[in-house]
């Protein structure tokens, strides 16, 4: 990159303008110093310690950890999460997909932008509201119940609130929008040439989607899902309003440490494991990742 | 030309059944906000504009509501400042070791929202801060900055320079420079990065929520009214919500991103 003061030979100059791009950047890398970095590294450095009673004992252990393996309630949630999360990414990429390439592919071109406004539309309600409002089709005189009652399909309310299906409904719709706008920007960026290109060599449609499209699509699909696996697991509000107090996901036993029990240590510690399990998903697909560098 | 038939009809069958899911709980949501009864569920009594106007009168919400316009739009203001100071100089300047930078400041992007309200709930609970609106905005800010800075840095071209230069030449100081030309040059940028910095902060949950005590902002006021079960007046400010977005991403999408697209 061609620099400013290439321009001026004298170093005096050249220290000068070196002070002043540190002081210009200097306001936003103290900031994430201050409040990012520091209270991470206090954060695990306090899961190493422990509770008890009401104080805080500084004394180095891996405790929490042994805890969070040992105990079923704290390991439970680790894997409610990554349950969850998985079955909403694949479900979430399943109906994307297609949604994607029809309007990608069906809809008229001039089309394509409004078609694709209104799949994300419902992006922009609150993100608390999006999942109480999935409560009102949801919960035991919702939408669906009363519907299908006064069809005759059911005659007793089904239990569909507070439980994992709920979960995953109220997840699935919010990753299902944010999934098709990079689907379908992948998708229009393909050359038509390379479909003509199978087309010529005698592929069907099947063909040159399975060896063709798909393949080529599949960096965005990989960064999409990556997207979501890292939203879903790190997300307390939807478990909460829509799956209750059954089968907890691990934010959820986070916020439960810190109010009722006030264990600060343990939270600490169990956002470590969520995080490392961001870790292991970024680097299990870290080869298909294409994530722009700045 | 059957199988060509069937292929559309498959398709609109299947656009049609997924903008249904997608819109469902919205319609539900603003149907019911007008509903004459206390009960935000079927049946619909007909319209009653009864709970917009327990949402007006409900000084908490209102409070709620401010508190929360005022966090988006400086922790935004703070965000983009430094953003575009920091984008400036990294992208203007040689510094040593400015991939490592770049990347301390891209990093709170790859992190939970939980986990950075949770590190700074402890330091503030260690260093005895209480809990206020600012705390809220320091968060805020934490989780913007990576945004604001990406996206400006990401638009500052080189093909600026030049032009930049030209400035210097003429005698202008450096944050005349700045504020003169290379800002106004980068304004749809800046003003994206301002824009979807009020989006996240205005509707962000979690970090409010641990970081705050007395005074809450929207997304923590809507959570307390949860525990009251379903309830119109929930619907009723959750459309104003959605009604409000959508108002501003229209003109977002008729002002800045129209203009944008012709350049």
């Amino acid at each position: 990159m061609a620099d400013a003061g290439t321009l001026r030979s004298a170093t005096a100059l050249e220290d000068a303008d070196r002070r002043k791009a540190w002081g210009f950047v200097a306001p936003a890398l103290l900031w994430t110093l201050a409040f990012f970095v520091v209270p991470f590294a206090f954060m695990a450095a306090m899961s190493l310690w422990k509770r008890e009673g009401r104080d805080l004992v500084r004394i180095w252990n891996f405790d929490n950890y042994v805890r969070f393996f040992s105990e079923n309630a704290l390991f439970q949630g680790l894997v409610n999460s990554l349950e969850i999360t998985v079955i909403v990414t694949v479900i979430s990429v399943l109906l994307a997909y297609p949604l994607a390439w029809i309007i990608a592919e069906r809809v008229p071109k001039r089309l394509q932008r409004l078609a694709l406004i209104l799949a994300i539309l419902p992006f922009w309600t609150s993100y608390v509201v999006r999942s109480y409002s999935w409560l009102l089709v949801l919960s035991k005189n919702g939408v669906i119940n009363q519907m299908f009652m006064s069809i005759g399909l059911i005659s007793e309310p089904l239990e569909l609130a507070s439980t994992r299906t709920a979960t995953v409904i109220g997840f699935v719709h919010f990753f299902v929008m944010l999934l098709t706008l990079t689907i379908y920007s992948n998708l229009i960026q393909l050359s038509p040439n390379y479909r003509r290109a199978a087309a010529d060599l005698g592929a069907n449609a099947f063909q040159t989607f399975w060896h063709v499209v798909l393949p080529l699509t599949l960096p965005g699909i990989m960064t999409g899902a990556f997207l979501t696996f890292v939203l879903c697991i790190g997300d307390y509000v939807t478990p909460q309003i829509l799956g209750g107090n059954n089968e907890l996901v691990l934010p959820q036993i986070i916020m439960l440490q810190l109010g009722r029990r006030a264990d600060f240590p343990m939270a600490a510690a169990l956002s470590i494991v969520l995080m490392l399990a961001v870790t292991f998903a970024y680097v299990a697909c870290a080869r298909w990742l294409k994530i722009e560098r700045a | 030309m059957l199988r060509r038939i069937f292929a559309n009809v498959l398709s609109w069958t299947y656009l049609v059944l997924v903008y249904a899911f997608i819109f469902l709980p919205v319609a539900v949501l603003v149907l019911f906000s007008f509903q004459d009864g206390r009960l935000p569920v079927p049946p619909f009594n007909g319209f009653s504009p009864q709970w917009y106007e327990a949402v007006f009168v409900d000084r908490k919400l209102m409070a709620a509501l401010g508190n929360s316009l005022i966090v988006a739009l400086v922790s935004s203001v703070i965000s983009v400042l430094l953003g575009f100071l920091a984008a400036y100089a990294l992208a203007r300047y040689k510094l040593p070791g400015s991939a490592l930078q770049r990347g301390l400041l891209i990093a709170p992007m790859t992190v939970s929202y939980l986990i950075i309200a949770l590190g700074l709930l402890s330091l503030m609970n260690a260093l005895h801060i209480p809990l206020s609106l600012m705390t809220v905005g320091i968060g805020h800010v934490v989780i913007n900055l990576p945004l604001c800075f990406a996206i400006i840095y990401a638009s500052m071209g080189d093909h600026h320079i030049n032009i930049e230069r030209a400035a210097r030449d003429l005698g202008a100081s450096d944050f005349k420079v700045m504020a003169l030309v290379t800002a106004p040059m980068l304004m749809p940028s800046i003003l994206a990065a301002f824009f979807l910095s009020v989006t996240f902060s205005w509707d962000e949950f979690i970090i409010a929520f641990l970081l705050s005590r007395f005074d809450v902002t929207l997304p923590v006021e809507i959570w307390s009214m949860l525990r009251s079960g379903l309830n119109p007046k929930t619907n009723a400010i959750g459309s104003l919500v959605f009604l409000a977005s959508v108002a501003v991403l229209l003109i977002l999408e008729l002002s800045l991103f129209g203009r944008t697209k012709k350049s």
